[in-house]
């Protein structure tokens, strides 16, 4: 007689698993990976490798010999990890510093909470973070785009958001922004920064893809570009002296990537709609606020990990609207 | 097109609806036939025949004891062998009255001819009548007693009958054959509905991956006033208060019926039956199953005594494959698997699925993204995987106000989770629990 398996219902499962959604958001970094590489040669490739590996090793090795689980350092969770931290690192750093980011973003960012899904900030950001404070001259070196066999001697410059906080010390925007690469240059990535963060365009085509794929929702990075363009837009209309456009916000820095990327990471963004909308505005204004008013120049990675923070309370007190109203009885 | 749909959440799993355009197949009476007391929500019926009792079909075997219970009917004649505790599709062992088939002596007040019988002249009351001696049940799966559904509660009023041809469960088509093969019965027996509630307006709600069904109730419905609405294919849809929802845009309200809106839903199959008890005098003896599976030879859909064992079912659809791991009693997202086949068809079975082990298997259960995939298409706006963590740690008193009781076990969540957990098997833990402490409450 046969024996049947007895299981409750459902008895259909979807096709899509872990792994597929973290592959998905990796194919959909591709074309920022390939403008990247395009702009710093050996370097991005240095470090995005180095990165990569270290991030999948030390998840490997901090699962199977300190906290002794299954390892499951090939379920593209590390990869995904170690090529953020590579996007938002300069690309000429030397590879150790990378290492010890990774291991910072591995080890401090998720294994401490548990692992993959437990993690309350974004480790690739806490990895950045970690770097920004312990090594900040290395990090705030940054190659001009073009320099493809060049790695740790490239010659450096300041990124435009470095540009326009230093000028406006003692000159107007209309004064500063001449050196300021074009909007074009921006948009393609032909710029100083992060190795990953160059090319607005790039990241939007990732974003489209993420979303054609159902991986994220609009909610969150539109909701951030969104909020940085309106609440720019309103200080560049009160004095447009003082205060840059909101398409120079939009296209320098890490804000692409970071609305795009950091801040719609699973594990540490809210469950609901109106959660993620919450969210969205809170980083857009804290990162406009730190840019602008801030002592850096840069204030997206702050402003997600606050809010990565701010993920639990935001669950707890925003709800997805119920089907049907109470009814009273007796 | 309609994109007429309900509008939170929902899923797409594949239809795989093998046996869908397969013409309904009348089985004879089996040798051997196992009748349970208890095919429907509610009391169980209290027995009335005896070992060695000569019976005939459509003879009254078990009457309907308390308001919520019904009557049950030979479907077959012959010789009552036992009454006495069977397995059935539960899986737990309960009363039933076996019969020895000999022949096929019908009960001389049932109308067998296959004759239309249209334009009721009963007044509402006996139709109410009918369909309570009948044992009419909801056929759609959740069995729950039809003539119920026809007694409006006081300060209530019925506005719709809504009548559910959605068949969202993939694999299931025994709906579908119904509305192409016995559409003007059909019709009849809403418009009996519809005279029965004392209702002006009636509502056939089909999903587009049938075209035919939909073109074809339409041309029948033509002039009266029945219309049939085309729905965007979407699971749950079948669901009463997503359908109600998708065709009205009336929420029926948590903890509430349909009727708090002023509409009752039937099955297709139900409203059927309606029409073969009040028209033709025929109880509820016999009902359409779809026997499908990827590993089976013919994927059918039978015309089949009620107590007729799985097992011959699934032979005459070209026996059980060597590789059948997971047989389902109903659809592949809410129904419930069998530990074996040996049990009878009953009022509540539309369909029986087989599974291969790569389908039958579940998956390793790896740790929550909150990627908020079950979020997004629970149909309910629950927070499945805030449910099944509470469950999970047992905070069963915090998952009242997090709306446990709305869930409707559609499935949506443990279906479309990327990492597989079994969100659905601690929510209903859930539900127990807090059942427990609801009823607690009360009885202080």
């Amino acid at each position: 007689m046969n024996k049947f398996i007895v299981s409750p219902s459902p008895h259909a499962y979807t096709d899509e698993s872990v792994p597929k959604l973290m592959y998905g958001v990796i194919i959909s970094l591709l074309p920022a990976l390939a403008v990247s590489v395009y702009f710093f040669g050996i370097g991005m490739i240095i470090v995005s490798s180095v990165s990569v590996a270290s991030c999948i090793l030390f998840e490997y090795l901090i699962q199977r010999y300190m906290m002794k689980v299954k390892p499951t350092h090939l379920d593209g969770s590390a990869l995904l990890t170690g090529l953020l931290l590579a996007f938002c690192l300069p690309a000429n750093i030397p590879f150790w510093i990378v290492m010890i980011g990774a291991l910072a973003a591995v080890g401090i960012g998720k294994m401490t909470f548990g692992g993959l899904g437990n993690n309350i900030f974004n480790p690739a950001l806490v990895g950045r973070v970690f770097l920004f404070i312990s090594f900040p001259v290395a990090m705030t070196a940054w190659p001009e785009p073009g320099q493809w066999m060049h790695y740790t001697d490239a010659v450096t410059g300041a990124t435009p958001l470095g540009l326009m906080k230093e000028g406006l010390a003692n000159r107007t925007v209309g004064e500063i922004m001449p050196e300021v690469p074009s909007f074009l240059n921006l948009l393609l990535g032909k710029t100083m920064g992060s190795a990953g963060e160059v090319s607005a365009l790039a990241l939007l085509l990732g974003m489209l893809y993420m979303m054609y794929r159902k991986i994220i929702s609009w909610h969150i990075p539109i909701t951030i570009l969104a909020t940085v363009a309106i609440f720019t837009g309103i200080l560049w209309l009160a004095n447009p002296d003082r205060f840059a456009d909101p398409l120079f916000h939009l296209l320098t820095g890490g804000l692409m990537l970071g609305a795009i990327y950091m801040a719609t990471d699973y594990v540490t963004s809210p469950m609901t709609p109106k959660g993620m909308i919450i969210y969205g505005v809170g980083i857009g204004v804290v990162t406009v606020l730190i840019r602008v008013f801030g002592a850096y120049p840069e204030g997206v990675q702050f402003a997600i990990l606050i809010f990565n923070g701010f993920t639990p309370l935001i669950n707890k007190y925003v709800k997805p609207k119920r089907f049907g109203k109470e009814v009273k009885h007796g | 097109m309609s994109i007429k749909t309900f509008s939170r959440g929902g899923v797409h799993p594949p239809d795989n609806k093998l046996s869908a355009g397969n013409k309904i197949v009348e089985l004879p009476p089996p040798e051997l036939a196992t009748i349970p007391l208890s095919q429907h929500l509610g009391a169980p019926a209290k027995v009335l025949v005896n070992r060695g009792d000569q019976v005939k079909v459509g003879q009254l075997i078990a009457q309907s004891e308390g308001f919520v219970s019904t009557n049950i009917h030979s479907s077959v004649s012959g010789k009552v062998l036992k009454v006495d505790q069977f397995m059935d599709s539960s899986g737990y062992r309960r009363m039933a009255v076996q019969i020895q088939v000999e022949g096929d002596q019908w009960m001389e007040t049932i109308d067998r001819s296959d004759d239309l019988v249209r334009n009721s002249v009963l007044p509402a009351e006996d139709i109410r009548k009918k369909i309570l001696e009948a044992g009419i049940v909801g056929l759609g799966g959740a069995t729950f007693p039809s003539h119920i559904k026809l007694m409006v509660p006081q300060g209530k009023t019925a506005e719709y009958v809504i009548i559910n041809g959605v068949e969202c469960e993939p694999y299931l088509t025994a709906d579908h054959a119904l509305m192409m093969e016995r559409s003007e019965e059909l019709l009849s027996g809403i418009q009996l509905l519809m005279i029965g509630l004392g209702v002006e307006k009636a509502i056939i709600g089909i999903e587009n991956n049938k075209p035919d069904a939909i073109e074809k109730m339409k041309e029948i419905t033509r002039g009266s006033s029945v219309s049939v609405q085309g729905m965007k294919v979407m699971y749950p849809q079948g669901g009463e208060k997503q359908l109600v929802q998708a065709l009205l845009k009336r929420e029926v309200p948590s903890g509430g019926l349909p009727i708090d809106v002023g509409v009752v839903v039937f099955n297709v199959g139900t409203a059927h039956a309606v029409y073969e008890a009040v028209m033709k005098n025929r109880p509820l003896i016999n009902r359409i199953v779809t026997v499908t599976g990827k590993g089976l030879d013919k994927p059918s859909n039978f015309m089949v005594r009620i107590g007729t064992p799985v097992s011959s079912l699934i032979e005459k659809a070209g026996g059980l494959p060597e590789a059948t791991a997971k047989v389902i009693n109903g659809g592949p997202m809410m129904g419930k698997a069998l530990s074996t086949i040996d049990v009878p068809v009953v009022k509540g079975s539309s369909g029986i699925l087989l599974m291969d082990e790569s389908e039958a298997r579940r998956k390793d259960v790896k740790p929550c993204i909150r990627c908020t995939k079950c979020v997004s298409v629970c149909p309910m706006g629950l927070e499945p995987y805030l449910l099944m963590t509470l469950s999970e740690k047992s905070f069963f008193e915090r998952m009242e106000p997090e709306k446990v009781m709305d869930c409707i076990e559609c499935g949506s969540c443990s279906y479309t989770c990327p990492s597989s957990r079994p969100l659905l098997d601690y929510i209903r833990l859930g539900k127990a629990e807090v059942g427990k402490i609801m009823r607690a409450r009360k009885a202080v």
